[in-house]
């Protein structure tokens, strides 16, 4: 029960890009096509579930009984960096038909703030080890339907005429907007 | 170098290249901490802070630190530096430690830092680099705290905590998500406009 509560609270009450505002860069940045929007949120699931698991044990194993806790913001960011490095590595050897989905969006995953966001939300939440992981991979799944959705909109709107200043950004803002009214129906689902 | 071009290089950011408005960077901050204009504020001088910090080390380093570990090292400068700002805010401002939450950490993977260390801090030198990150954190911090003025007035009447009109006129809807959205659309739209004509 609490692992579907964790489930639908990441995935619609809290969705991390519409009411946490995590992730906004890829957001906006890669969802000009639905299918550039699927790879990268293959690409986030696949790594923050990875990081989560790695960044948890690092957390538990070193920094807590060390009583080093400070260093968790700069240990957390060399995991994931290194990580990322480390995936694309692995994956362009064993698979490479995955590789040329993913390729492009790895590099930009470590500066990706839903990465390290949920590996710290996991310690603050204070949560065990398959809690932290049906988060990671609800909120990466909240994730991917955020930027499918969106993705569907803009390709619709980008055949709408718009007055001068309100091309690019300033629409996909407002329309990001109206996105996370509609989420908002969702708040109350869970506490 | 003449005076004229540091002052240019310190209005950058405000105008030409505001980070928020025009290179639409570190979004996730911008939306996120400007529910109250104290809130963006705060948020933009800590940015502003790590800025400096990390564009003059880096700018000291640049003949130091070999290309092709190039990134991971400005990493590990910003990380440091943000940890300072995370420490020193949990021990002296903890009310405000507790409203910005886990954004500061998040400074870290903060485009914009990152940005100006390879755009400019690894190519210039240390005096110029730090005007540069002065120019950029306080165009952000003016981006962040006309947005957070903003929703505050619109959300909830106040501004810095000052009453404008009674709060039942608010749209609440300004200090929630959608608000954040919508508000700072706007704005860009605004910035547009003015920039073409």
């Amino acid at each position: 029960m609490t692992y579907i509560l964790i489930f639908i609270s990441a995935v619609f009450v809290n969705n991390i890009v519409l009411s946490q505002f995590l992730g906004i860069c890829p957001f906006l940045g890669v969802s000009k096509k639905i299918d550039t929007a699927l790879g990268m949120s293959g690409a986030v699931a696949f790594v923050m579930t990875i990081a989560t698991i790695f960044t948890y044990i690092i957390q538990k194993t070193v920094l807590e009984p060390f009583n080093i806790g400070f260093l968790q913001t700069i240990t957390f960011i060399l995991i994931i960096a290194a990580l990322v490095q480390l995936v694309e590595i692995i994956l362009k050897k064993v698979s490479p038909a995955l590789y040329q989905a993913l390729g492009v969006f790895l590099p930009l995953i470590t500066t990706n703030c839903t990465i390290l966001g949920v590996a710290i939300l996991v310690v603050q939440k204070d949560l065990n080890l398959i809690e932290s992981v049906v988060f990671a991979i609800s909120t990466a799944l909240g994730f991917g339907l955020a930027l499918v959705l969106f993705a569907g909109i803009r390709e619709q709107l980008s055949m709408m005429k718009l007055p001068k200043g309100m091309e690019g950004t300033p629409i996909s803002l407002l329309t990001a907007g109206l996105l996370a009214m509609a989420f908002m129906g969702f708040a109350g689902i869970v506490k | 170098m003449s005076k004229n071009s540091n002052l240019k290089v310190f209005l950058n950011g405000f105008i030409n290249e505001n980070p928020t408005f025009v290179l639409i960077l570190g979004m996730c901050p911008t939306l996120a901490t400007t529910s109250s204009a104290i809130n963006g504020l705060s948020m933009g001088l800590a940015t502003t802070f790590v800025l400096l910090g990390s564009n003059v080390v880096i700018s000291l380093l640049k003949n130091i630190i070999p290309d092709n570990v190039r990134i991971p090292a400005y990493v590990v400068v910003i990380a440091t530096f943000v940890s300072v700002v995370e420490m020193s805010m949990q021990a002296y401002l903890p009310a405000l430690y507790d409203s910005l939450g886990i954004f500061i950490p998040l400074i870290v993977v903060n485009c914009i830092v990152l940005g100006r260390a390879e755009a400019f801090a690894a190519k210039n030198s240390v005096f110029k680099s730090s005007l540069d990150g002065l120019g950029m954190g306080f165009g952000f911090s003016m981006a962040l705290t006309m947005l957070g003025t903003i929703r505050e007035v619109l959300g909830t009447g106040k501004a810095f905590g000052f009453t404008l009109f009674p709060d039942k006129y608010g749209m609440l809807i300004f200090v929630l998500a959608p608000g954040a959205f919508i508000a700072l659309g706007y704005l860009i739209a605004i910035m547009n406009k003015f920039k073409k004509a």
